[in-house]
């Protein structure tokens, strides 16, 4: 049986929450004063996700950079490997909100898509 | 001179939705005056997201809630002016302002909408001995160089300050090759929210040192340490605590000031809790047809209940340049913030004037577990919500209604405050 | 081989620079930071004395008032911000009141005008805020407040503009009597000169003693300072200063000429020659201090704090003087306050000094005047858009708490002894000297910077040397 200690961050309240493993499977979710804190420690014992932002170059842009996230979450182990596979990358101006910039980041089937409008200069 | 029925100082978030709003509600001349190179403000720097779930109902980055609003902006054919600055207010509305391309030149306004915006403390503000090397910013600084720039102020990083800009900003430097060695928090509670805290600090392992503040600076050319100390109730630090932390950035995110040196150059009624402008319940200030929104009125948490507050003061202009406002200012009720409610905005009301709802916004001066919001009409309480936790980083409202203001005769003081039972 | 190599580009050795390119003379000032006003002569009260504290018949009492008359006319000259707004020593107890006397009495031998003792209520009158402790008030009206940076900066690029060299990042190692002159060791090479001006402030004792074996003492007496925002800048229209104590002027409340609120400073001995850093215990001391003379300052406003060192020479005098053993060596070494008061009157004296040693000519085609970067904030309306249409980077704001114009950032980048650094162009500009201190326009500056001085952003500096602002690029430290 492993213990995990979590804070939920549902609301300001920020219940300290015990949840009881057994192997993968959650035995128990205590300390919680809702559903939502519940539902919240499940997932982040389980499948803990993130979205990542981060920005990328642009060539020949009116802006040097353009502002970047992941379109859904990805699972929080690959945060690391996500920014790496955003190192060495750039785009071509213009670029509008939502163009996806990378596809299929890491192997995680999300792409990485542009959050914001640079025009060509 | 140019002849305007608006003129909206700051293309931020506040800018924007208080112009949308005021074409939608029939004003036909408007002009934003925008001093950055883009409108959308500040937002454009702050790439993370978890903007508009109240607003959109989805989470957005920054640049992406700005956008939503630039583009309805463009779609409205609102007018704008980049780069430009508003120099000075006068009195009777006539704004002076400066860009490279016009000059220097000058707008008269049937109404005028403060929407600047606030600046972030500085060092010196907090009075934090020691060096002056280069690598001590601002959190909002930094967040500028890394995010808009793809420049790294440094590389080893201690963070004074646990707002959200504080906290976000100790993602970010990770995330783009920094090791962020500690977060130091003056206050025994976190400014910030509880997911930022979990999500930009636990996720990767920085520590964060509450009652603890920086009590010397290292380093007489580049930043070389910071020593932290831990502080006693009073925020004094305690001697034998000092724990020195090399690093060659210090980022400061201790908090927002309203920027106001315009409305007072008008000579607008300032409100010391907040420093924004003192306003009615149509966040008119002191002076007639010049309103105020947003982060210049006071700092918000959510932008998105700066989008709304804006709104309000876009539609209230548009009343007022149309002339069609209520009639009358004979009933004045003071909104009195006690007892743990350090401000209201409004701070008094005009019933005449006021609509069918109003929302009154307010900050805690601390840490409420269980306690509720108490409302006395004079003597009498109305209203008295339990909330299970309040804080000061987060913003409180309570919803007014008019027909419930007239019936109480001769209303003088409405009075909020928190009460623990 | 140069006629002069002054050492130290402070208000002193820029004072003697100037003063020195009224004759022909192949002069130069070395400096080992990479710009003028970069030690004590960048942080300390600002204040021009009026003279009376200096001991009667010192040097210190002599330049002190000679300066002060001076100044005005300098200010003219040389377009640098100068007021004579008044001093006044405070008095919190009738038994300290024949110190205020005693203080007007030494004045007056001093040659100080218009000295007289003032009642509280006639203090009060015109100083209002002054605290409910004082009983009586000395009052000076010839004292004075000055920008110290523009100072500097004009005597340094009017030096500069009749044909003194600068040579910065340029720190002497050693100095070597020669035949004929002496040979300075430099970090970056080798400097030879007929004689040498010492005005190197709190390190004049060490080069001193690199060439005379009566040797001498310096200590660098530091003092911490508290500026506040320009909202709280007519709190006092004087300065106001406590009675003097055992190791300086006591704590003052002034305004600066600038428009802010300046209280300080401290005096702590130290044994650090770049020992600017503030404590703890200084800063409060200079709150609690302030708060004894004048009521009610608003400390919130505190906008920064910062120490500065005094070169205080253990006898507590100047020392202007070509060494007997030493010839052609000129200290202009012990220049604490009041110091930046007496620069004018330490420059004429010094420079008279090189002139007798060397028998230099006038220089004919000396110009008096030099123009300061232009302020537009007093240009009428009609002038500044002129202005902005014949150069549009007058138009675009950058610092937006003391509203400085791209305009004025280049000028202070492209004159002769331009800025090359954020607090070079913060001292000529002002730019990120306001109340959010350069948190909104640093990186605006430094993209002026990298641009004029056609360097890339990574080697911009806060202030020379290893004062990098910028370390890198996003993601290169991702492995």
């Amino acid at each position: 049986m492993e213990t995990r200690e979590l804070i939920c961050i549902g609301c300001p309240l920020g219940c300290m929450i015990t949840v009881q493993m057994e192997d993968e499977n959650v035995v128990s979710v205590e300390g919680n004063t809702c559903i939502r804190g519940d539902k919240y420690a499940r997932k982040e014992v389980t499948n803990p996700t993130r979205i990542v932002t981060s920005t990328v170059k642009v060539l020949h842009g009116d802006k040097n950079l353009v502002s970047v996230k992941t379109k859904e979450d990805i699972p929080k182990g690959k945060i690391k490997d996500c920014m790496r596979a955003l190192k060495n990358i750039s785009v071509e101006a213009p670029v509008a909100i939502g163009d996806v910039i990378l596809e299929n980041v890491v192997g995680t089937g999300v792409s990485i898509i542009a959050t914001k409008n640079v025009e060509k200069q | 001179m140019l002849l305007y029925d608006l003129v909206i100082v700051g293309g931020g978030p506040a800018g924007l939705a208080a112009a949308a709003s005021a074409r939608e509600n029939g004003v036909e001349k408007i002009l934003i005056l925008e001093r950055d190179k883009e409108l959308g403000g500040i937002l454009n720097q702050c790439i993370h997201n978890g903007f508009g779930l109240h607003t959109f109902k989805e989470e957005l980055t920054g640049p992406e809630y700005a956008g939503r609003f630039i583009e309805i902006v463009k779609e409205l054919d609102i007018e704008y002016r980049l780069n430009t600055m508003v120099m000075d207010i006068s009195k009777d509305k006539v704004v002076t302002a400066m860009n490279r391309e016009e000059g220097l030149f000058e707008i008269q306004a049937k109404s005028i909408i403060l929407a600047m915006g606030c600046r972030e403390r500085s060092r010196g503000a907090l009075n934090i001995p020691g060096y002056r090397p280069a690598g001590v910013y601002s959190a909002g600084t930094a967040q500028r160089l890394v995010n808009m720039e793809g420049y790294m102020p440094g590389k080893e990083v201690v963070i004074l300050g646990s707002g959200d800009i504080g906290l976000i900003m100790a993602r970010r430097m990770t995330l783009e090759g920094a090791k962020v060695k500690v977060v130091a928090e003056l206050m025994p509670y976190s400014g910030g929210l509880k997911r930022n805290i979990v999500q930009c600090l636990d996720d990767f392992g920085i520590p964060l040192k509450l009652s603890h503040t920086v009590v010397d600076i290292d380093g007489k050319e580049r930043l070389k340490g910071v020593t932290l100390a831990e502080v006693d109730e009073r925020g004094k630090p305690i001697q034998g605590t000092e724990e020195y932390y090399s690093c060659d950035t210090l980022l400061l995110s201790v908090g927002l000031i309203p920027e106001n040196e315009l409305s007072r150059g008008i000579g607008i009624e300032m409100e010391p809790v907040t420093s924004g402008p003192v306003v009615n319940e149509s966040l008119e200030t002191s002076i007639e047809g010049i309103f105020a929104c947003g982060n210049v009125l006071h700092v918000h948490d959510l932008v998105d209940y700066v989008s709304e507050e804006a709104k309000t003061a876009g539609k209230n202009a548009s009343s007022y340049i149309k002339n069609q406002r209520a009639k009358g200012n004979e009933h004045k009720i003071n909104l009195i913030a006690t007892e743990g409610v350090r401000y209201t905005v409004p701070k008094y009301i005009n019933l005449e004037q006021m609509d069918d709802n109003l929302t009154v916004r307010f900050r805690v001066g601390g840490v409420y577990k269980n306690s509720y919001i108490s409302v006395y009409y004079d003597g009498e309480r109305m209203l008295h919500r339990k909330k299970a936790v309040m804080a000061p980083g987060e913003m409180e409202q309570i919803k007014l209604e008019k027909t419930k203001l007239q019936q109480y005769k001769d209303l003088k003081n409405i009075t909020v405050k928190i009460e623990e039972e | 081989m140069y006629d002069v190599v002054i050492i130290g580009a402070g208000v002193s050795g820029c004072a003697v620079a100037r003063e020195l390119s009224k004759f022909q003379v192949k002069a130069c000032v070395v400096e080992k930071e990479e710009d003028v006003c970069c030690g004590t002569s960048k942080a300390n009260s600002a204040i021009v004395h009026a003279g009376y504290d200096a001991q009667n018949g010192s040097l210190m009492a002599r330049l002190n008032v000679l300066g002060n008359e001076m100044m005005e006319n300098l200010s003219k000259e040389l377009d640098f911000p100068f007021k004579r707004n008044g001093s006044m020593v405070v008095c919190f107890r009738p038994e300290d009141e024949k110190k205020l006397y005693d203080l007007m009495e030494n004045g007056k031998k001093n040659g100080v005008k218009g000295l007289k003792i003032l009642s509280r209520e006639e203090a009060l009158q015109l100083e209002p805020n002054l605290s409910d402790e004082v009983t009586k008030v000395l009052y000076a009206p010839t004292g004075g407040i000055v920008c110290p940076f523009n100072l500097t900066i004009a005597l340094a690029e009017n030096a500069n503009q009749n044909g003194v060299e600068f040579k910065f990042n340029t720190e002497v190692m050693n100095i070597i009597k020669q035949e004929t002159g002496y040979l300075l060791k430099t970090n970056q090479g080798e400097i030879e000169s007929k004689v040498i001006v010492n005005a190197a402030g709190v390190y004049a004792d060490k080069f001193h003693n690199m060439v005379s074996e009566k040797k001498m003492h310096i200590i660098p007496r530091r003092g911490d300072y508290c500026l506040l925002d320009k909202s709280a800048g007519t709190h006092v229209s004087h300065t106001v200063f406590s009675l003097p104590e055992k190791n300086g002027k006591g704590v003052l409340v002034t305004p600066t000429v600038h428009g802010n609120l300046l209280v300080g400073p401290t005096a702590i001995d130290i044994e650090e020659k770049e020992g600017t850093a503030t404590t703890r215990e200084g800063l409060d001391k200079v709150i609690e201090a302030s708060g004894r003379s004048v009521k009610n300052i608003p400390m919130r406003q505190v906008i920064t704090s910062f120490a500065g060192l005094r070169a205080h020479e253990d006898r507590h005098e100047f020392f202007i003087e070509e060494l007997k053993e030493a010839k052609g060596f000129v200290d202009v070494a012990g220049i604490e306050s009041p110091g930046l008061s007496s620069a004018p009157a330490i420059g004429v004296m010094a420079a008279e000094i090189v002139k007798d040693i060397l028998d230099l000519k006038q220089n004919e085609e000396f110009q008096a005047e030099r123009k300061g970067i232009l302020n537009p904030e007093t240009l009428s309306k009609e002038e500044r858009k002129e202005l902005i249409r014949k150069n549009p980077a007058y138009g675009n704001i950058i610092c937006r708490c003391e509203m400085i114009t791209e305009g004025e950032i280049i000028d202070s980048i492209k004159r002769p002894i331009g800025a090359k650094s954020l607090d070079g162009v913060k001292r000529r500009t002002r730019a990120g000297m306001g109340r959010c201190q350069s948190g909104f326009c640093s990186p605006r500056t430094m993209e002026i910077l990298a641009r004029e001085l056609e360097m890339d952003m990574m080697d911009v500096t806060k202030s020379g040397g290893q004062s990098k602002l910028i370390v890198g690029h996003i993601k290169e430290e991702i492995e």
